[in-house]
């Protein structure tokens, strides 16, 4: 996996907020996140639930309810921003360019149609074929995916498959178009130890085979380390540190980020599986109606000072390609 | 690579912050502070807590103002500028809307005013007693059959065969057997109700018969009646209010059904169902005898379907969904 | 499958037992004795005893019943008092007015009604959801004759586009036939569209938060495929199921309806039986309507294996 490619991203976000309408004020879910993807590239995004990620995510495709969602700042998809788009053109690229595969494959595919119509679906809609070809191609589809059977399983509906097929079934949909960007949200958290492996191995391996550049949002540090060429940490709805994933490991430079890898020692002597979860970090997440004076981990730093209290600290390059957003994090000579 | 500290750190720690309290003040020099983000979404204007209430529950505030307008017309009838509502005057047959006869008159020449007045009194008191009596004799129903196994079998196909008989049918044949009255009226809307109640009952005492607290309850000896009184009928009352409310507009529709097709409550007692009733044969001319009615009657049920509709709303967010 | 069909149509012999059991109780509690109807003024009241006897009207209550019930499963639901024509005759004569309202306005009903809920339920929260909402209420509110009346005034009476009343026979053409039944249909249809809309609108508000739905969106779906194919089929069920418990609300519904437009049907039938207390009559209709009812429902809920392929019996 190669990291760096030069020329512009497939996909760049810069400043996006993601704020909601609530009975009790307004939720700034994501306050202010950039970051960007090359095309090929895997980009990992890391946090606890409620950190933004997969309201992240989910704004890139607009697949958010507006209202209660409000969207500002710019989602660049190959020099488009997809917040000007209109809805048609929007509809041209999710499923075709930029794909997704949800966290809970139990509950994201339709109980009431088979799954070759699923599949076929998105060919029908973005390469026009027939019912026939459409459904041939599901079938290869579900072959490539490693699913046995796979004339038979067309015919069948969700509930007839287990839930590692489901997740495989979901893989098949979002790769049917052979997108440019895949955005793998929490993929295999929901499936069984040992189906996780094997839905990785087989992500990565179609990755290669399709080109896709893949945004894999999860809280399993064990995942990023096997398949991430960078990382973005989220937490409360801000970016706290980004880098590639070997710095990451190595020196994180945010508090936050050391306490996520609390538990998991190095990179390489990580094992993947239910072990290697983030540690626990005392204290809540801060509540994200309305402003958060200061910095956003504050409230649970173990180096926090009245100056984190005070200002919020400013996302500053530490280190070639990483960086972090804390006063204190250590700053190699070689950033300025 | 080799990690330096940041120019500024050590420095920064001793500096400190603000005082608290005070206004932010200009950040130490060095530190890259983060530019403030906009706000996306408008903070919205803070309102006092009547106008708030008003907002989040419109159906309750609006149906409730209405039903008390209704009620005060009921009780205040004889102070309304009304006349003996039953009084004939055969001379002033079928007038005009005007300022002496506001609603017009009626094909007896019985003052059409008057009579919308005093129908108030028939709809409320029919739909009031309906959703009270069906309510506790459902309860009952609902009970013996949800506590009672044995008997479960039994009540529950008759309650089966008794919604099979579309309500309206139920009642209309129930009033083929006894003479028009507005107590008639009552009895044969109550029975029909009756088995919509006991279902939900039932349904409810099932479902908390497996929560563990209840068993808890059985297996340490509680007796029935505890069980009933502690655990069942507060989790009943809310589901039951609000179907209470239903049945009252339902019940209050019934009336003018039965009334309008002859099989309810007699002329002699004016109720908007049999003031249309009586319009019928002169609709084509005299549309009014039939329209002021109407307005009441459709005004009354709106405001007791609005006060249900809140109170499915405010007693329990999941039952929003049922209809 | 087959097993259950058969378990689920035993099921409704108790249910229709019921029914029968007070459809006949509403003969024999009827006020007036018919033996001394039969008997005439100048009886005796031996007399009258010995006519009871002939009749059979003086053995006990569950024997009249059985005897009852053997006569109705043979097709015979006795003699109506006030005309003397078999009551099976009788409903023959009214049954096509009746049907032909009932099904324009089931098809009218629900093809306004679905697409309302779905609208309402998509955009919930905004003005149309609201009026959509607001219309409902209206129409759980409005009693059917009010409707009806103030429809027939408007558009048959003032602007002259209807006719006013009455029914022709689908014999005599298709448009007259059609043309009288467009008020009565929306008519009557009215509460039933409030209640349809109301529960697909409920119904599809929770399919809408799916997951799959978020699935059908991300592959790009354009808004009608997804609330019309992927949303509404699993709606289906509840949707299916209200249309079938509201046939209870029409057939209350025809009887006014029937009323208000002097159509000679079912509910016509009804009213003037009632107001002669024709009591065979009556116990024809409700048994007739009842058993219609129960049937539809039968079909409805053997209909769920084709509308959810979870459901298996």
């Amino acid at each position: 996996m190669s990291t760096g490619v030069s020329g512009a991203p497939l996909l760049s976000i810069e400043n996006l907020q993601v704020h909601f309408r609530t009975p009790d004020g307004v939720n700034r879910a994501v306050d202010g996140v950039s970051f960007a993807i090359q095309s090929g590239e895997t980009l990992a995004i890391v946090g606890e639930s409620g950190c933004g990620k997969s309201v992240t995510s989910m704004s890139i495709l607009r697949l958010l309810p507006e209202p209660p969602a409000r969207i500002a700042g710019a989602i660049k998809f190959e020099g488009r921003n997809l917040l000007d788009l209109p809805n048609s053109a929007m509809r041209k690229i999710r499923g075709n360019d930029i794909s997704v595969i949800f966290q809970e494959p139990m509950t994201s595919l339709n109980p009431v149609l088979t799954v070759g119509r699923q599949i076929g679906e998105t060919l029908r809609l973005h390469q026009g074929l027939g019912r026939r070809e459409a459904e041939a191609r599901a079938v290869e589809m579900l072959t490539l995916v490693g699913i046995p059977e796979p004339r038979r399983r067309v015919r069948e509906y969700p509930h007839q498959l287990s839930g590692g097929m489901r997740q495989r079934v979901m893989i098949a949909i979002a790769l049917a178009c052979s997108p440019k960007l895949l955005i793998a949200d929490e993929p295999t958290t929901a499936l069984d130890v040992t189906i996780q492996a094997q839905i990785l191995d087989l992500m990565r391996d179609l990755k290669a085979r399709v080109g896709a550049a893949i945004m894999l949002i999860t809280h399993d540090l064990g995942v990023v380390a096997e398949v991430a060429d960078r990382v973005v940490v989220m937490y409360a709805g801000r970016k706290v540190e980004e880098a590639p994933v070997r710095d990451l490991f190595r020196a994180p430079r945010h508090p936050y980020t050391r306490g996520l890898m609390g538990a998991v020692p190095k990179l390489g002597a990580v094992e993947h599986g239910a072990d290697a979860r983030l540690a626990e970090i005392p204290g809540m997440v801060p509540s994200l109606k309305g402003r958060i004076e200061g910095c956003v981990f504050a409230g649970r730093c173990p180096d926090v000072t009245d100056l984190c209290r005070a200002y919020a600290p400013a996302l500053e390059p530490k280190a070639p390609g990483h960086l972090a957003a804390c006063h204190y994090a250590p700053k190699d000579a070689l950033a300025a | 690579m080799t990690a330096t500290v940041a120019p500024f750190s050590d420095s920064a720690r001793q500096a400190g912050a603000p005082p608290e309290g005070a206004a932010p003040k200009a950040p130490p020099p060095g530190l890259a502070v983060a530019a403030p983000l906009p706000d996306v979404i408008p903070a919205r204007k803070r309102r006092g807590p009547i106008w708030t209430y008003v907002r989040r529950n419109p159906t309750i505030v609006v149906g409730g103002v209405l039903l008390l307008v209704v009620f005060l017309m009921a009780v205040l009838a004889p102070w309304l500028g009304t006349v003996d509502p039953t009084a004939l005057a055969p001379a002033k047959r079928t007038r005009v809307p005007s300022a002496q006869y506001w609603f017009g008159t009626d094909m007896l020449g019985r003052d059409v005013y008057s009579r919308v007045v005093y129908g108030a009194r028939v709809s409320l008191l029919v739909g009031f007693s309906v959703a009270f009596l069906a309510s506790i004799a459902g309860l009952a129903v609902g009970l013996v059959s949800g506590m009672v196994r044995w008997l479960d079998g039994i009540v529950m196909r008759v309650v089966d065969g008794m919604m099979s008989i579309p309500p309206i049918l139920l009642a209309v044949a129930l009033m083929a057997l006894t003479r028009g009255s507005v107590q008639n009226v009552i009895v044969a809307i109550t029975i029909a109700e009756i088995p919509r109640v006991a279902r939900l009952v039932r349904g409810v005492v099932l479902s908390l018969r497996e929560q563990p607290y209840v068993e808890a309850a059985v297996t340490t000896g509680t007796r029935m009646p505890a069980i009933i009184w502690r655990h069942i009928l507060p989790n009943t009352l809310a589901p039951m209010t609000v179907q209470a409310t239903y049945i009252c507009a339902s019940a209050m529709i019934t009336e003018a059904i039965l009334s309008f097709i002859g099989a309810g409550v007699p002329p002699s007692t004016p109720s908007w169902g049999n003031i249309m009733a009586e319009g019928r044969a002169l609709w084509q001319v005299k549309f009014y005898i039939i329209l002021f009615p109407a307005i009441f009657l459709s005004m009354t049920v709106l405001a007791v379907n609005l006060v249900g509709d809140g109170l499915r709303d405010a007693l329990d967010p999941r039952m929003a969904k049922d209809v | 499958m087959l097993g259950y069909i058969g378990r689920r149509i035993l099921a409704t012999i108790p249910v229709m037992a019921v029914v029968g059991l007070f459809v006949f109780s509403l003969l024999y509690f009827a006020p007036g004795d018919p033996a001394a109807i039969i008997a005439g003024d100048q009886a005796t009241p031996d007399d009258v005893a010995r006519i009871r006897a002939t009749l059979g009207l003086d053995r006990p209550f569950l024997v009249r019943f059985w005897e009852w019930s053997w006569q109705i499963l043979h097709g015979d639901l006795g003699t109506s008092i006030f005309t003397n024509l078999p009551v099976t005759t009788m409903i023959g004569q009214r049954v096509q007015p009746t049907v032909s309202l009932m099904l324009v306005t089931l098809v009218f009903a629900i093809v306004v009604a679905v697409p309302l809920g779905v609208v309402a339920a998509w955009k919930a929260g905004s003005l149309i959801d609201r009026l959509v909402m607001g219309l409902a209420v209206m129409g759980f509110s409005v009693p059917v004759f009010v409707v009806g009346y103030v429809l027939a005034y408007v558009f048959a009476l003032e602007l002259g586009w209807l006719p006013v009343q009455g029914y022709t026979p689908i014999e005599q053409g298709l448009w007259p036939w059609f043309a009288n039944l467009i008020l009565p249909a929306v008519t009557l249809g009215l509460v039933y569209i409030a209640l349809i809309a109301r529960v697909t609108r409920a119904t599809m508000l929770d399919v809408l938060s799916q997951d799959y739905v978020r699935t059908a969106r991300a592959k790009g779906l354009a808004q009608g495929p997804v609330l019309f194919v992927h949303a509404l089929k699993n709606a289906a069920v509840p949707i299916v199921t209200v249309i079938g418990i509201g046939i209870a609300l029409l057939i209350g519904g025809a009887v006014v309806t029937e009323t208000v437009f002097a159509i000679p049907g079912l509910g016509r039938l009804t009213v003037d039986a009632i107001l002669r207390r024709d009591y065979p009559v009556i116990q024809g209709v409700v048994l007739l309507f009842s058993f219609v009812y129960v049937l539809v429902n039968l079909a409805i809920d053997l209909f769920y294996t084709v509308l959810d392929p979870r459901i298996r019996y």
